[in-house]
């Protein structure tokens, strides 16, 4: 049923700088289903979170990507927020002079603006900022200060999912949110994704360990090499990464370039 | 007026030779001798700096002049809407505020009603009556002293007919910040001669804020503007200084300084909005101690220009100074600065530093940069940076990719690259008035104070 998909990525190009990076993506994702995404360094994964989330770096050069029915690549970043996509960044980016209450209440409002919503009142903001900094155990400390300047990576990464709690997106893209963390942060911020889902959202995760999928467990495995997504399985996919590394995969693909 | 030698200063002197009589009638006392030093050295090769003079890189100041300004000679009242323009009082704070209508000062009720003991605000003319001899000890001074005293700075002595004086006897603290508003409210093009002398005696210490509006629109006006401060030993003085007129507006300004032993010269100057500004501050750390921090920006856009210069002079040892002067410059905007420490032999532990960072918003925008530090002492630590770039796109995304739309981060961003200029406002209402000033102006909202009804020309819609 067409409704049912969240998100349908078709044969998606895209390039930097003038170099084609992603070489034909496809991809189709259902509400309450998490997929994994995990590839070699360089293969492109940052590239299509980048992409879906409209960084204006990158340029489309063929394909396309619909979201619960809309064109995706035709809206603006903000509103491919406002319309449910959150990518959690690989590298969150430090805000020095924008403090994380200003820059959240931005965010917020300027979703319920485009929902024709009224803003949110400042006490029911700061209500919600705090449940929702519970959700990842986020410091009250860290919550008044500048975005992410002076933030360790691990506590980087809490305050991406942080964010993903309070923006309560349909899609979610982590990109590499359990590096950087130590093993009980790691806990809790795959036990905070996990109370925020649903059935009628769904997760990318993006990840080169296992570990992570201990916790937020995958219904599905793609393997990304050289802008493809050039294997999926299910969960023990991954295992097998784990196990034999990309070697076999990178040589099927080479061959199979070689003959052509 | 004529301007027949191609030459601006040609056509003041003309005007000065013709009404002398009328300009020294007409003038404070002290104005009078400083008005006939000043005609003699404007004698022939004398000219306003032009483009490409040295530290006037960018700026044009005889086109400035150029014009044909009516200056106020006989002094008939301005029109200016008093009861207006006291809606500039600050919130949360009484200021003691005083108004200066063109180049006639005016105070008002309250002033008069709640001067502090030992403080004095008024005009050269009655400070004549009270305290006479007073301005004429210091007045030039510094200003015109100097033997390469500019050119715009004799001319502002050969046209100012009065002035402001600020005096703070010995050991007094004013603890209520002072407010002085500069008014254009004019019928034809009008030059004003604002001429401002501020004396504060060892151990005295006062605040001051200095605002710029014009009430008319569509006539050009020109403030000619000169500042003198004398800072005895361990009097402090924080000095903001506030632009918000309009394109129509142009702004000719030195400040010159003298700070004393274990004295402490705070200035925050910004421009938020108005045609061509060019300020000048000279600093003489003169005596052991003597500390100046000097906060500067700028938030231009359309044709705007705007262009501060800094002589930062470092006399005696144990001085301390710094700068931080900040631009963004949207539009076709042009912005410069010129920053000189120079320290002396005998400035020994001298600490000296400078910083200058613009952001251009626009291709169109240009900005013209230039540190500069002369050291002849072995004995320092001295720095100086400067950056010019554009918003940080990185940052720009994210707040996007979180929703913010890209206007609303842009203009985060851009209060975010000022916030530490506001921040070395030392008094924290008027650091939160101009963080507020700082958002509206860039927001687009032009209404140059809050509910203010003076209805102070807005520049037309030009948001960066
Ligand atoms: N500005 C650029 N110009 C040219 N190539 C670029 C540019 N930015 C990124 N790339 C290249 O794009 C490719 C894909 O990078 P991407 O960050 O998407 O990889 P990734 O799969 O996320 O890797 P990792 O696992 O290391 O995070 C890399 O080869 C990278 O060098
Ligand atoms: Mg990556």
């Amino acid at each position: 049923m067409q409704q049912d998909i969240l998100l349908k990525v078709t044969d998606l190009h895209a390039a930097i700088d003038g170099r084609e990076i992603l070489k034909g993506i496809d991809l189709e994702i259902h509400p309450g289903e998490v997929h994994a995404i995990m590839g070699p360094n360089g293969s492109g994964k940052s590239t299509l979170s980048g992409v879906l989330a409209g960084d204006p770096r990158y340029t489309v050069t063929a394909g396309s990507a619909t979201f619960h029915g809309v064109d995706l690549l035709a809206l603006a970043p903000e509103n491919r927020s406002h319309e449910g996509l959150f990518l959690s960044f690989q590298y969150p980016v430090e805000i020095p002079g924008v403090s994380m209450v200003n820059f959240m209440r931005a965010a917020v409002n300027a979703k319920r603006e485009y929902l024709g919503e009224p803003p949110l009142s400042a006490s029911d903001f700061l209500k919600l900022m705090r449940n929702k900094r519970a959700v990842v155990e986020l410091d009250n400390k860290l919550a008044s200060r500048s975005v992410n300047e002076g933030f360790s990576g691990g506590e980087k990464k809490r305050n991406e999912i942080f964010q993903m709690a309070m923006l309560e997106p349909r899609l979610s893209i982590l990109d590499e949110t359990d590096s950087g963390l130590d093993i009980d942060a790691l806990r809790i911020v795959a036990s905070g994704v996990n109370k925020l889902k649903t059935q009628h959202n769904a997760t990318i995760v993006i990840t080169h360990y296992q570990r992570l999928l201990d916790y937020i467990r995958p219904d599905f495995v793609h393997i990304l090499y050289k802008g493809r997504i050039v294997h999926s399985g299910g969960p023990e996919l991954a295992l097998e990464l784990e196990e034999k590394g990309y070697d076999w995969i990178k040589q099927q693909v080479d061959n199979d370039e070689q003959q052509q | 007026m004529m301007n027949s030698s191609n030459n601006a200063l040609q056509q003041y002197l003309e005007l000065h030779d013709a009404h002398r009589e009328a300009i020294d009638a007409h003038s404070a006392a002290p104005m009078r001798a400083l008005r006939s030093r000043a005609r003699l050295r404007l004698e022939p090769p004398a000219r306003l700096p032009r483009k490409a003079d040295e530290g006037y890189a960018r700026t044009d100041i005889d086109a400035i002049f150029a014009p044909d300004f009516g200056i106020n000679i006989m002094r008939v009242p301005a029109p200016v809407d008093i009861a207006a323009s006291l809606r500039c009082d600050i919130p949360n704070i009484s200021t003691l505020m005083a108004v200066v209508a063109g180049d006639e000062f005016r105070p008002t009720d309250t002033l008069v009603r709640n001067m502090p003991a030992g403080v004095t605000l008024t005009s050269f003319s009655e400070a004549e009556k009270t305290m006479p001899g007073l301005v004429a000890g210091y007045l030039g001074r510094l200003a015109d002293a100097d033997e390469g005293a500019d050119t715009a700075t004799l001319l502002n002595s050969l046209l100012a007919q009065d002035g402001v004086l600020l005096h703070v006897s010995a050991g007094t603290v004013c603890t209520k910040p002072l407010q002085l508003v500069n008014i254009f409210n004019a019928g034809i093009p009008t030059l004003a001669a604002r001429r401002v002398l501020i004396v504060l005696e060892p151990g005295a210490s006062a605040s001051l804020l200095v605002c710029d509006h014009t009430q008319s629109r569509g006539i050009a006006c020109l403030a000619s503007e000169v500042t003198e401060i004398f800072l005895g030993n361990g009097a402090r003085l924080d000095y903001c200084h506030l632009e918000e007129s309009n394109p129509d507006t142009s702004r000719v300004a030195s400040l010159h300084a003298s700070v004393g032993a274990d004295a402490t010269l705070d200035i925050n100057g910004s421009t938020l909005s108005g045609g061509r500004t060019r300020n000048s501050y000279t600093v003489h750390l003169d005596h052991p101690g003597a500390q100046a921090r000097i906060a500067g920006m700028a938030i231009a856009s359309g044709t705007q220009h705007t262009d501060n210069n800094t002589f930062i002079h470092h006399h005696a040892p144990h001085c301390t100074s710094s700068q931080l002067f900040k631009y963004i410059l949207d539009g076709s905007a042009s912005g410069a600065f010129r920053g000189l420490i120079r320290v002396d032999q005998d400035a020994a532990f001298t600490e000296a530093y400078q910083t200058n960072r613009n952001l251009l918003a626009s291709e169109q925008a240009t900005m013209h940069t230039e540190p500069q530090l002369e050291i002849y002492c072995d004995e320092v630590k001295c720095g100086h940076g400067a950056t010019t770039g554009q918003l940080d796109q990185a940052a720009m995304f994210y707040m996007r990719s979180r929703g913010i739309p890209q206007a609303q981060a842009r203009m985060m961003l851009m209060q975010a690259f000022m916030a530490d200029v506001v921040d070395t406002i030392a008094i924290p209402s008027l650091r939160d008035r101009l963080r507020m000033l700082v958002e509206r102006r860039l927001n687009g909202q032009q209404t140059a104070c809050g509910d203010c009804a003076a209805a102070c020309a807005p520049a037309p819609s030009t948001q960066p």
